[in-house]
């Protein structure tokens, strides 16, 4: 029973926080307004017009043999114009609601697009791949930038703008918990303000089909407390940690040696490969593959052996490791905090 | 005729269901482990990234043997006739019954080693 709850309390850590009705910004908190003031006025008319056409349904016929109404009489002058004026009506009651559901949309979307001051917030730049996200927090001294992939960290209360572009095809930034989507489109930037005001684990994922791994192609945001975040980051900035055993060190010396190089970047060390994720700080992310897997030492070398079963077509080579090699790799791998 | 059949199929579901149950009395019997925790801790360590193991989500690695069925097998770890405690101490430290193993040491507890046996010998 216990351990139900544990799995239970574990499978929704990792799943239940995407959601657009549980908002955690007031950006999203506007939205959702938004869509409840759709539900409930359109649920209105929805009834409304049922209603009316019921009630014609309900009335007795005066007889069967009648016939059709439109055969046998001319409509009355007065029935016309009364007709008329209903018709009328129902027109200017319609242009009146759409034109206030406009003024409501066009509200919300002003009130999503940004702070009003920019004082106080600070700048993501996030990039969307074939299936991953490369993310990198600009700072004017570039030894305080700091590089990562597919997890962005976020202080509470404060505006973070979002400047989204893609390297290869067209993806779409969401995080229902915070903001609504905004497409990253290759050569060109796009920007999102989001803010989170209670702290959590929101999922987000690329919300315009880009290719085949499109559905494992999710990132995680971390909203956390000034304090937290400052020191997130000041660790961030850190380069990698030195192999702590021999066995960490022979882990390190077949990563520098191996295909993995080409593509990975770790800091601190000569791998600055540039086509696949940074992983200088790998083992303080919480999944790995863009939140394919929880990150871990099993999954870990499933993903390193034999990455195409478990994300067919993912970009990441099947780079042939010694079997006697593994070990120490995915223990310097998971030693990167 | 139909009720006979109705009949027949229930004593099939029956069978089918004390037969699940009963593999898993059986297995915590062997192991003096819970299969139910041991699903969990497979799922938590991540061996299926490597192992197809039924009834674990995911599960569908081909680094590794599929583990269904595994409790019929005569070995593990292709040299340790197979029985409980060789199965957990393969699970534990692959690398001390074959040094060129590429399974790799998760660092699994003796006492989830033993739900994880649990959860395997259930498996027909």
């Amino acid at each position: 029973m216990r351990c139900t709850t544990l799995a239970i309390l574990t499978a929704s850590a990792l799943s239940a926080q995407q959601s657009a009705v549980d908002a955690a910004g007031s950006y999203a908190a506007a939205i959702r307004s938004l869509g409840t003031f759709f539900l409930i006025l359109l649920g209105l008319i929805f009834l409304i017009v049922i209603a009316l056409a019921l009630i014609p349904l309900t009335r007795r016929h005066r007889g069967i043999e009648q016939e059709p109404l439109e055969q046998t009489h001319q409509p009355s002058h007065g029935t016309e114009t009364r007709l008329g004026t209903m018709v009328g009506i129902a027109t200017a009651v319609t242009i009146l609601i759409l034109f206030g559901l406009v003024v409501a949309s066009v509200s919300v979307g002003k009130s999503i697009a940004g702070p009003s001051t920019h004082a106080n917030s600070i700048a993501v730049e996030i990039t969307g791949n074939q299936w991953w996200w490369y993310v990198r927090y600009a700072n004017l001294d570039p030894s305080r930038i700091v590089v990562t992939a597919n997890e962005l960290h976020i202080p509470v209360g404060r505006p973070v703008m979002i400047r989204g572009s893609s390297n290869d095809v067209i993806h779409s930034f969401w995080v229902p918990n915070l903001q609504g989507k905004r497409d990253l489109i290759p050569s060109r930037i796009t920007t999102l303000w989001l803010q989170a005001d209670r702290p959590g684990r929101y999922r987000g994922q690329c919300a315009e089909f880009c290719g085949l791994q499109h559905a494992h192609m999710a990132l995680w945001v971390v909203a956390e407390p000034a304090v937290q975040f400052e020191s997130w980051m000041t660790h961030q900035i850190e380069p990698s940690v030195a192999p702590s055993s021999p066995d960490e060190q022979r882990g390190k010396e077949v990563f520098l040696n191996s295909g993995c190089v080409l593509c990975h970047a770790i800091q601190g060390t000569p791998a600055n490969g540039q086509v696949g994720p940074d992983l200088t700080h790998f083992a303080s992310r919480m999944t790995l593959a863009a939140g394919t897997l929880p990150n871990n030492k099993g999954n870990l070398s499933g993903w390193i052996a034999d990455p195409q079963t478990i994300k067919p077509g993912t970009k990441m080579a099947t780079v042939p490791v010694k079997s006697e090699d593994m070990q120490p790799l995915i223990d310097y791998l998971e030693s990167l905090r | 005729m139909r009720n006979s059949f109705a009949a027949l199929a229930l004593f099939a579901a029956c069978v089918a269901a004390s037969c699940g149950s009963s593999a898993k009395q059986n297995a915590a019997a062997i192991t003096g482990g819970d299969p139910d925790r041991g699903a969990h801790h497979i799922a938590r360590y991540g061996c299926g990234s490597c192992h197809a193991i039924p009834g674990i989500s995911g599960a569908h690695g081909l680094v590794g043997p599929p583990l269904a069925g595994i409790g019929r097998r005569l070995y593990v770890g292709g040299s340790l006739p197979n029985e409980p405690a060789n199965l957990e101490h393969w699970v534990r430290d692959p690398h001390s019954v074959n040094e060129k193993t590429v399974m790799p040491n998760l660092g699994v507890t003796a006492r989830d080693a033993t739900d994880i046996a649990a959860y395997l010998y259930s498996l027909k």
